[in-house]
């Protein structure tokens, strides 16, 4: 069965075949992105991440986000995987690949993939510290936000 | 009417349970199957004005109409990456 380019999964993430997925004989440039598991947060010592999501509604909500890159970057072919569960430090908890003949295109299709996540997607992380945990609450969802739209273009862009 | 509401995170926690049916009068939009769950867990009602909500795993809004048999997920803000 082949590695579908967008997914949500309990098992460790892997980018190898993410790479090889979006790969093509014409491309100049894979640009990949691993978000990991950091051992500290505003002053806490953590100890381990936990992270929650409404899987079908993330699985569209990255396939959207797919479709929103390619439109802005119609030569880029791209992939996503987001890992749930509980996550040490230093494991990843999301892997982007993004193949495109030029390095440009690359590089910003991933970073705005990223930004997207963080807005759109709806996954959760529960933070265990020294003394407690916290669900940490970023932006709220919603994925026909304009301006949060411009704002990931813009720092994929910058 | 009968609809599934589903809840995670904070939400999940305030209520001590991600999944349970709830009886609503037809017609009903997200919101008044939402005011129904504030009315019986108040600690809710702080994410009002910052949550989102699906339906059948579908992006949409408060206003919505729902239907007998729909899943209504309340959404905090989110914290993926």
């Amino acid at each position: 069965m082949g590695v579908a380019a967008v997914a949500v999964t309990a098992d460790p993430l892997d980018i190898e075949p993410l790479i090889a997925l979006v790969g093509a004989d014409g491309d100049g440039a894979v640009v990949t992105f691993a978000g990991v598991v950091r051992n500290h947060s505003q002053g806490r010592e953590v100890r381990f991440l936990e992270y929650e999501a409404y899987e079908p509604l993330a699985v569209r909500a990255l396939q959207r986000i797919v479709d929103e890159a390619k439109g802005l970057w119609p030569h880029a072919r791209l992939a996503a995987h987001h890992r749930i569960g509980r996550l040490e430090i230093g494991e990843a908890s999301i892997v982007i690949a993004a193949a495109s003949p030029h390095r440009a295109d690359a590089f910003a299709a991933c970073r705005y993939m990223i930004e997207r996540v963080k807005q759109i997607v709806p996954i959760w992380k529960r933070e265990h510290f020294d003394g407690g945990d916290v669900w940490l609450e970023g932006a709220t969802a919603d994925p026909d936000d304009e301006a949060a739209r411009v704002k990931a273009y813009r720092t994929a862009c910058a | 009417m009968r609809v599934t509401v589903r809840l995670f995170a904070k939400l999940r926690d305030l209520t001590g349970t991600g999944e349970l049916i709830r009886e609503v009068p037809e017609p009903a939009t997200a919101h008044v199957v939402w005011s129904a769950l504030v009315a019986e867990w108040p600690a809710l009602r702080e994410y009002e004005k910052t949550m989102s909500v699906a339906v059948n795993a579908e992006y949409s809004r408060m206003i919505a109409t729902v239907k007998d048999g729909d899943e209504i997920a309340f959404l905090p803000p989110v914290s993926g990456g």
